[in-house]
């Protein structure tokens, strides 16, 4: 498999909203080139008729009985913010 | 031996024992366990944040609740969290700059039920950050530490509940297992870890990782420990979907007595002893095969036949579900915000300045397995390989009650070793992750020394099969002596502190 190139590394770290200085996106090329080349060993198994395996349980949809039940008061949902205004997170303005 | 370090060598079982027949007070362990810390911690670096004043004042509590007349299966037993599972009101970073100052305003269901059973909290203590290391050197603020040699790591991700636990600093910890973060670590301090099967335990509040591997385990430093923390924390809890609802065996009592495994029939993994393991590790192991052998058990050499691809698979699944749970850290509800020209720039520059190197490199490994044109090939062959793996152990659960092996392929090795070559560090978890993919229970304990430092045996059993792993694992230790071996810090803490 072909080295990383760096504009598909910059394509990633857009997709992930993730911030890398240039040392970073070098290095990141270097390990996941190396890291993909080895988990692409997984390209010798023989999957054709083989169905993923998406959990562990054989659960599907999960119902709890619809009863209210006290959660976080707003006090305690806000307390962790890095900015709070009017009871509401706060945030940059998004529209011009 | 000062009074301290006996306080801080009995066994919780014993404890309990001890407290209830009054001759120790809750106050006086905590108080020990205290000093304790504040003399070694220094060198080991185990805890991030002590919380001595709540521990006391849960102690005193505890007392008064005895003076009453009261019990609880924990009552005044001081315990550990890792870092990632959430604390009311006490800080839960993560080991991350991301999550610094980020305090819960609600518990874990298993912080819950221990506080319940009447546990008291130490504090959190070290890990890679959000649990994804091997060694517990990606934690944002320090390395922990291994005991037996301070030059060496105590393994990861939950290294310092492993440490704290093998030095004495807590009678026993919860940490996290996603690839092996309870086991590997406790078998590299010389102590037991137990990973549940998917599903035993509630990861209500346990900061996910890999949300489809994620399980809590607890650290003790022997079996009956283990058994005596899994029945209070296991259980059905409606605020995990993934929580299963199956009863709880009382994991102490079936433990028994009986020394002997007579009728037991254990596979052998041949894949989990190739070339590449340490010569001593595998001998060790083979020892404790010898071991069980005596006791009565059946070996019957079995094959894995996908184990050669659990990294890869592991690695793939791991990374693309951390990528998507760690989306949420955006600085707009909790956590860092590091503002820039506007929201979008905020959002880069938050990530960038609030994770380090290893969670980076997972997320974009991660968000390339998901992305478009690589998704097939990736991540979804990663499903499929998954389910191969799977099928290998329902086959060799046909055939026998568990499996034993070694934890890892060596010891615990130098601090900065592996540091530089991810794909090495992700190595060391070659024994461990299968367990994670399959969704199944493993157990290691403490079976002999290699250059001087901890081997762990693992055992691994069927879903639910933790009473089962729990009786194996006793009568073993009740054969050996391991488990009773402290490192050489051990006494090296002056009196009163």
């Amino acid at each position: 498999m072909p080295r990383l190139s760096l504009q598909e590394v910059e394509y990633i770290a857009q997709l992930a909203r993730l911030g890398l200085s240039d040392a970073e996106k070098e290095l990141l090329c270097e390990q996941l080139s190396a890291i993909l080349e080895y988990a692409a060993t997984i390209n010798q198994l023989d999957t054709d008729n083989v169905a993923p395996m998406t959990s562990a349980l054989p659960l599907r949809n999960v119902m709890r009985a619809d009863f209210p039940a006290p959660g976080l008061t707003p006090d305690e949902a806000l307390r962790n913010a890095p900015a709070v205004q009017d009871g509401h997170f706060c945030v940059q303005a998004i529209l011009e | 031996m000062t009074q301290t370090t006996e306080l801080c060598d009995l066994s919780i079982h014993a404890a309990l024992e001890q407290l209830r027949q009054g001759a120790i007070s809750a106050v006086e362990l905590t108080r020990a366990h205290l000093e304790r810390i504040a003399a070694l911690d220094g060198r080991l670096h185990a805890y991030i944040t002590v919380t001595a004043e709540m521990a006391l004042a849960q102690a005193r509590q505890a007392d008064e609740r005895r003076a009453r007349g009261e019990d609880a299966p924990l009552l005044g037993i001081p315990v550990a969290i890792k870092d990632v599972i959430c604390t009311r009101d006490v800080r839960t970073t993560c080991g991350s700059r991301i999550l610094e100052n980020f305090v819960p305003p609600y518990d874990a269901t298993a912080v819950r039920r221990l506080r319940e059973a009447g546990a008291i909290l130490l504090g959190k203590t070290n890990t890679d950050e959000f649990a994804m290391g091997s060694s517990t050197e990606h934690s944002a603020f320090f390395p922990t530490a291994n005991p037996w040699d301070l030059e060496r790591v105590p393994g990861g991700s939950s290294g310092g509940s492993a440490a704290a636990v093998a030095a004495g600093c807590a009678m026993g910890a919860l940490g996290s297992d996603t690839g092996g973060s309870v086991r590997q670590p406790a078998a590299l301090c010389g102590i037991v870890g137990l990973k549940p099967t998917y599903g035993r335990v509630s990861r209500y509040g346990l900061v996910a990782h890999g949300s489809s591997l994620d399980q809590i385990g607890v650290l003790t430093r022997d079996v009956r420990d283990a058994a005596l923390l899994l029945r209070v924390i296991a259980g059905h809890d409606p605020r995990d979907a993934t929580s299963l609802d199956a009863p709880v065996p009382d994991y102490v009592q079936g433990l028994g007595d009986a020394t002997h495994l007579r009728g037991v029939k254990i596979g052998v993994p041949k894949e989990y002893f190739i070339s590449g393991i340490e010569a001593d590790v595998e001998s060790a192991v083979r020892e404790a095969l010898r071991v069980m052998e005596e006791a009565g058990a059946q070996l019957v050499e079995i094959s894995l036949p996908h184990t050669p691809y659990g990294i890869p698979i592991y690695y793939l699944i791991a990374t693309a579900e951390a990528s998507s749970n760690l989306a949420r850290y955006d600085g707009v509800r909790y956590g860092l915000r590091v503002e820039d020209a506007d929201m979008w720039q905020t959002f880069f520059r938050t990530r960038a300045l609030g994770f380090g190197p290893e969670v980076k490199r997972r997320i974009m490994l991660g968000t390339y397995a998901l992305s478009a044109g690589y998704y097939d090939a990736y991540y979804l062959k990663a499903q499929k390989a998954r389910t191969l793996l799977r099928q290998d152990f329902e086959r060799a659960f046909q055939q026998v009650e568990v499996l034993a092996c070694p934890t890892t392929p060596d010891v615990a090795f130098r601090i900065g070793q592996k540091l530089d070559d991810p794909l090495q560090m992700y190595l060391s978890d070659v024994f461990t992750v299968s367990l994670n993919l399959v969704g199944m229970c493993g157990i290691s304990v403490p079976c002999g020394f290699a250059k001087g430092l901890p081997v762990g045996l693992q055992l691994m059993g069927p879903p639910l099969g933790e009473d089962l792993l729990l009786r194996i694992a006793y009568a073993y230790q009740q054969r050996t002596d391991w488990h009773t071996h402290r490192p050489p810090l051990w006494t090296q803490v002056s009196a009163g502190g």
